[in-house]
């Protein structure tokens, strides 16, 4: 363990600089609420009928490569410590209510991220009766990033989109 | 939970009984090799039943299709008794109640709630009459044909079992979690620190795919099934394009098999990477978890270079492959897995040397192997409780007949064990991924398929297990689909390789199995 962690010191960071935002990524703003503090936000997930696929690449955002610690986000353990809640799936019937209870838990001001064509309008899913057809239909979006699933770029870019003081054109 | 008793099967001096001596010289109403189907009278239903109960057949499936339930089974004796034997089998119940299976086979408890909760069938003789995947929310396929009269009406409020005593405290847990996990529900029932009961509760994904699929052209429904579980991408997808193929009887061209093979590997190793170094997070080591982390990203980034998605994702398609490898990409991918083998073996000594991980993983939520053959648990878990199960070798499909990558399976069912045989099969895909590359066949990757109809079942051995998938298909379009994840038959085990440890163990031992519940709740 000890010789690993040495070279690990050795080789520096695994981090690499953030890929810039372009119009392929077609993250879309609907809203601008810059938070009014500098820009530390816990973040909070909730799957709202997604296939995992989403997950998996919200989970690289911690792996050492992406690092999304570095622009001061960081997973929080529960919605009543979190600023945002990242949400992913079609937004199924039988997680609405939990959706909607994770969001009312979130202490104000609070954000919306959509991840996923899923969490957009439904993926695949959107003509199933079993799906609302996207998180909209439960909660203000703030930020929409598509994808099936998004990439970590995407996620981190989407991320970042929220504490922009300026709005892009 | 399931009431799991190691001794429901009455003991039998005799040799337990051989699928194809009691389906004898019926012939199938489906055909097709290697899943035929028959239909079967009530009486012969009763006495399927009655076998299940003397022999060690496994439950593969059980499914319902408008008023038809389907059965799939397994038998795979030891090699001196016999060659495996696989069949659907089928009753047609117009009165809408079908004899339970439940009490042979405990893995059938919660898929004849599911099958209540999707066509309304009734399992008589059912003991656990709660629904499953209806939350009450929405009627789902139909509602259950008495649904006014019904004691457990979805409108009641679920009922988990309990557990009382001096000091039992109820824990819930769910359906948001605090990681970055699927939702679902696990109720504990606990004394101080010690697990008295767990209960799961799924069907909160639930999704409606098996709805979803009828009527769309194979190549929509391909596209649903590799989100079945986005995991597990390439072994659904996989397993509906066999199960596609079967149908019209129509066979990949040999490349386009191989270079599934090579997806199906990456995505078991990129998973078993990501479930080794969440377990060793989860028992203390941050920095083991973020080199594990690391070798993911890669494996990701050598998928999106080559198949152009991180996840393969819709690269597997009915009749071949979508994709193919050319040489640059070859010697990329040959690369890949130069520079993650000394990588991952160094993780995994680190983790052998490390007692204070070790005294985390070893002996802590042990499966007996008695609990994973009642189940008839397969992939990492069934393999770490003495079920040597894979199912690229039974029933087996190519390449892996020329490229055998199997782990022998062990005993001792705990958390390190889970560990260790997530290593081996990581090294084995390794060694099997190196000689798919160099004997890779040349030619056509992918044929397409004529539009006739007919019924096909697939069993493919996903990272997690193995992944059943069952199709019937018409002039292009799917009439019927029905797909089984292999965590249906690993979360009862996890609850009950949960009890008398403490709370804190939970999430290591449920990252130990990493069930899907996206495959589960469909």
């Amino acid at each position: 363990m000890f010789k690993l962690l040495k070279r690990t010191l050795q080789r520096g960071p695994f981090t690499e600089p953030l890929a810039e935002e372009t119009e392929a990524s077609g993250i879309r703003r609907l809203t601008h609420r810059p938070p009014p503090w500098g820009r530390s936000m816990g973040l909070r997930t909730v799957d709202a009928g997604s296939c995992n696929g989403c997950e998996l690449e919200i989970q690289a955002l911690l792996n050492p490569v992406y690092d999304v610690e570095r622009w001061g986000f960081r997973f929080t353990a529960s919605p009543r410590h979190a600023d945002v809640l990242l949400v992913t799936g079609p937004a199924t019937v039988n997680m609405t209510e939990a959706l909607q209870r994770a969001h009312d838990a979130a202490p104000n001001p609070k954000w919306v991220v959509a991840a996923g064509d899923c969490a957009l309008h439904g993926g695949p899913f959107k003509e199933s009766p079993a799906c609302q057809g996207g998180i909209h239909a439960v909660l203000p979006v703030d930020v929409a990033i598509p994808g099936c699933p998004p990439t970590p770029e995407a996620l981190c870019q989407g991320l970042l989109a929220l504490l922009e003081r300026d709005q892009k054109e | 939970m399931e009431p799991l008793t190691d001794d429901q099967a009455p003991p039998s001096p005799e040799p337990p009984p051989r699928l194809s001596d009691w389906l004898g010289a019926a012939t199938p109403l489906v055909p097709g090799t290697p899943w035929p189907r028959h239909v079967l009278g009530e009486a012969r239903w009763l006495d399927l039943r009655h076998h299940l109960f003397l022999s060690t057949w496994t439950l593969v499936d059980l499914w319902a299709e408008e008023k038809t339930v389907h059965v799939a089974l397994l038998d795979d004796p030891a090699p001196e008794a016999g060659s495996p034997t696989t069949a659907i089998l089928s009753l047609e119940c117009p009165e809408g109640r079908y004899p339970s299976l439940a009490r042979a086979r405990v893995g059938a408890i919660r898929l004849e709630r599911a099958i209540r909760d999707l066509s309304g069938l009734e399992a008589d003789g059912a003991e656990d009459r709660r629904p499953w995947l209806n939350h009450g929310r929405f009627p789902l396929a139909s509602k259950p044909p008495d649904a006014d009269s019904d004691p457990d009406a979805p409108e009641a409020p679920y009922r988990f079992f309990a557990a009382e005593g001096e000091g039992v405290h109820q824990l819930s847990l769910g359906p948001v979690f605090g990681g970055v996990e699927a939702s679902s529900q696990f109720l504990f029932h606990a004394n101080g620190e010690t697990v008295v009961r767990l209960e799961h509760r799924g069907g909160y994904l639930h999704r409606g795919i098996e709805g979803l699929m009828r009527g769309r052209t194979l190549r929509e429904a391909a596209t649903l099934a590799g989100r079945i579980s986005g995991d597990s991408a390439v072994a659904y997808a996989l397993a509906f394009a066999q199960a596609a193929e079967r149908a019209v009887g129509v066979e990949a061209p040999p490349r386009g098999v191989w270079l599934r093979a090579v997806m199906a590997e990456m995505e078991r190793i990129a998973n078993h990477l990501g479930d080794l170094g969440a377990m060793l997070g989860e028992a203390g080591s941050a920095l083991l978890q973020s080199h594990a982390a690391v070798l993911r990203e890669r494996i990701a980034r050598v998928a999106h270079r080559c198949f152009s998605h991180r996840l393969m994702m819709d690269r597997v398609v009915p009749g071949g492959v979508a994709a193919d490898l050319h040489p640059d990409e070859m010697s990329l991918l040959q690369g890949m897995i130069r520079e993650v083998r000394p990588h991952f073996e160094e993780i995994v000594s680190a983790y052998g040397r490390s007692a204070s991980l070790l005294d985390r993983t070893l002996s802590t939520g042990v499966v007996t192997p008695a609990l994973a053959s009642l189940l008839g648990a397969g992939g990492v878990v069934g393999r770490s409780s003495g079920r040597a199960f894979d199912a690229r070798v039974t029933p087996g499909y190519p390449p892996y007949d020329h490229v055998p990558m199997t782990v022998p399976p062990r005993d001792e069912g705990d958390v390190h064990t889970r560990l260790k045989i997530r290593a081996l099969e990581i090294r084995a895909s390794l060694n099997g991924l190196v000689l798919l590359l160099d004997n890779l066949p040349g030619g056509a990757t992918r044929v397409e398929l004529p539009p006739l109809a007919g019924e096909g079942a697939a069993l493919v051995e996903g990272f997690r297990g193995e992944v059943w998938l069952w199709l019937r298909v018409d002039g292009g379009q799917v009439i019927a689909c029905r797909a089984r994840d292999p965590s249906w038959f690993h979360l009862p085990l996890l609850e009950q390789a949960v009890k008398e440890t403490i709370v804190a163990d939970f999430p290591l031992l449920l990252k130990s199995f990493n069930p899907s519940h996206a495959g589960c709740d469909l």
